[in-house]
């Protein structure tokens, strides 16, 4: 029952994006056209939002992964005992921590009056003036997913077994060559996993660039919001199948890379 | 080991320093609970509980908390019946379509917020169904099923079906066997299913602004008053409690289960 309803309202949503709003009643009339399509097509604000949207998704990605590594690394193969399940916990925290309560955080850190400008002052250093800006929207993404990517690239490196890092070194690879060569293609699944939450997260989200973007920050959620709020759903719906696309290639590819196997 | 000291230095700096840029946000934000000017500079002015008690007293805080309290019980139960019912069916039997409502089970967590939170909202919309608490329970249980449906089917994979039949073959009936063998299996699973249920519907704010109407639970409150700028004490001090009340649930589910709780939540639970 509660399924039927669930995939009926996911279906009746990308049958209505081939409808219209009537402009005067904002009634949906139900003529078959492409024109919610068209008018996404041809207006190169979409096309700017849409870049501005999985642009940021990637950069928030491979910050994730670049900040992940290490602690996940250490995590799993260097701390022990205690340690290890108090980082554990430490990292599982702030992931079911509100995450509306996470964004707000940041806002006030970057606002004017903020903690990151009383540093940078205290050090001598003019303000950051990043409040409201692209750089922000990076920075709280990256923040707010990091502990998505965190755990199973722990998940992947945990399970490496050591005697294939002692190969490597008796074959006398050198540490580096054992991480790229033995490490990294073993944790790689791991990675392609979290890049999952946090690019697909980044993809559907409205509430970062509402509390911490900037006036020209909107990204497809937002638009997606406000024509449900006008209303316009068939609009909505046009393009809130961008980023269902998207993560249908993604999920593809990432499949491809053995990410479901990993985690 | 083949981490020479200075590659474990090294790492070690730079774990802690993750782990820092993961937690000052948030103990920043909690200290500002207790400041005692309504301007929201750091460091903050003075320290004062006032805002505790303003908050409290708030009526619209009343009522947008024991929205988000009955909210969340009545979604964190309905995952419970509907996520162990979906998880002993999928682990019991084979039928017909059964890869497909596993797959189904993942959509609610593998599709942005948003696309679940339109597609309710235009089914209430064009169905004529008004917005009450029951359209935001509709719409938090749908995340919620998946994690309870997750824990459940986890924990059943992770138990024998021998103790089944070996409690069936030593004569017990079907109700001394759920009693004996089955409940003590499951019962810390669907503890911890049920906090990690009520703590995301306590938090959610994306599905909520879709299937909320004019509603105001906890989470819509904060975000309406950031975005306005009014009344960031009170705010500062609900912000507080929330984190409280979320670290609690996660850190007893922790406990229980030892599980991570997530790190199932976008792979694949269709292999079995």
């Amino acid at each position: 029952m509660f399924a039927v309803v669930y995939l009926g309202a996911l279906a009746s949503l990308f049958v209505s994006a081939f409808w219209e709003v009537d402009a005067f009643t904002a009634a949906v009339i139900h003529t078959w056209s492409l024109d919610n399509f068209r008018r996404l097509w041809d207006d190169h604000t979409y096309w700017r939002i849409t870049g501005r949207t999985i642009g940021l998704a990637s950069a928030v990605t491979l910050t994730d992964a670049v900040l992940a590594f290490p602690l996940a690394y250490f995590i799993a193969r260097l701390a022990s005992g205690r340690t290890r399940a108090t980082l554990f916990v430490l990292v599982l925290l702030p992931l079911w921590s509100s995450y509306l309560v996470r964004i707000y955080a940041w806002r006030t850190i970057l606002a004017k009056n903020g903690a990151l400008n009383w540093v940078l002052n205290g050090l001598g250093l003019p303000d950051a003036g990043l409040a409201y800006t692209n750089t922000a929207m990076w920075i709280v993404f990256s923040y707010v997913w990091l502990p998505f990517m965190i755990l199973p690239v722990y998940a992947a490196l945990e399970r490496i077994p050591e005697n294939y890092l002692e190969a490597s070194q008796d074959l006398g690879a050198k540490r580096w060559r054992t991480l790229r060569s033995v490490i990294l293609p073993l944790a790689l699944p791991g990675l392609v996993a979290g890049s999952i939450f946090t690019f697909s997260l980044t993809l559907g989200d409205f509430i970062t660039p509402a509390l911490v973007g900037g006036a020209g920050s909107s990204f497809i959620g937002n638009i997606v919001e406000e024509q449900v709020g006008l209303p316009n759903v068939p609009f909505a719906a046009a393009f809130a199948t961008v980023p269902v696309i998207v993560m249908a290639v993604y999920l593809v590819i990432a499949r491809r890379l053995g990410a479901f196997e990993a985690v | 080991m083949t981490d020479t000291r200075g590659t474990r230095i090294g790492l070690g700096v730079a774990a802690a320093l993750v782990i820092a840029f993961l937690w000052l946000p948030l103990l920043l934000i909690m200290v500002y609970a207790f400041n005692s000017s309504t301007i929201q500079t750091w460091p903050i002015s003075g320290f004062t509980l006032h805002w505790f008690h303003e908050a409290w007293h708030d009526r619209e805080v009343r009522s947008s908390l024991w929205l988000s309290l009955r909210v969340g019980l009545l979604a964190t139960t309905v995952a419970l019946v509907i996520g162990t019912a979906a998880a002993a069916a999928i682990y019991r039997f084979r039928f017909f379509g059964r890869e497909a409502v596993s797959l189904l089970l993942l959509l609610p967590i593998a599709l942005p917020g948003i696309i679940t939170g339109m597609a309710l909202n235009s089914f209430f919309t064009f169905g004529g169904v008004q917005f009450s608490t029951w359209t935001i329970v509709a719409g938090h249980a749908t995340f919620c099923v998946v994690i309870v449906y997750n824990n459940v089917l986890a924990r059943l994979r992770r138990s024998s079906p021998s103790l089944i039949e070996a409690s069936m073959d030593l004569g017990a009936d079907g109700w001394q066997t759920f009693r004996w063998v089955i409940w003590p299996v499951l019962s810390t699973a669907l503890v911890a299913g049920g906090l990690l249920a009520f703590a995301l519907s306590f938090d959610e704010v994306i599905v909520t602004t879709f299937t909320a109407g004019a509603q105001t639970t906890l989470p819509i409150y904060i975000l309406d008053h950031i975005q306005r700028g009014q009344d960031l004490p009170v705010v500062n001090a609900i912000v507080f409690v929330v984190i409280l009340v979320t670290v609690i649930p996660v850190t007893i589910a922790q406990r229980l289960t030892g599980d991570t709780g997530v790190l199932r939540r976008g792979a694949s639970p269709t292999k079995v």
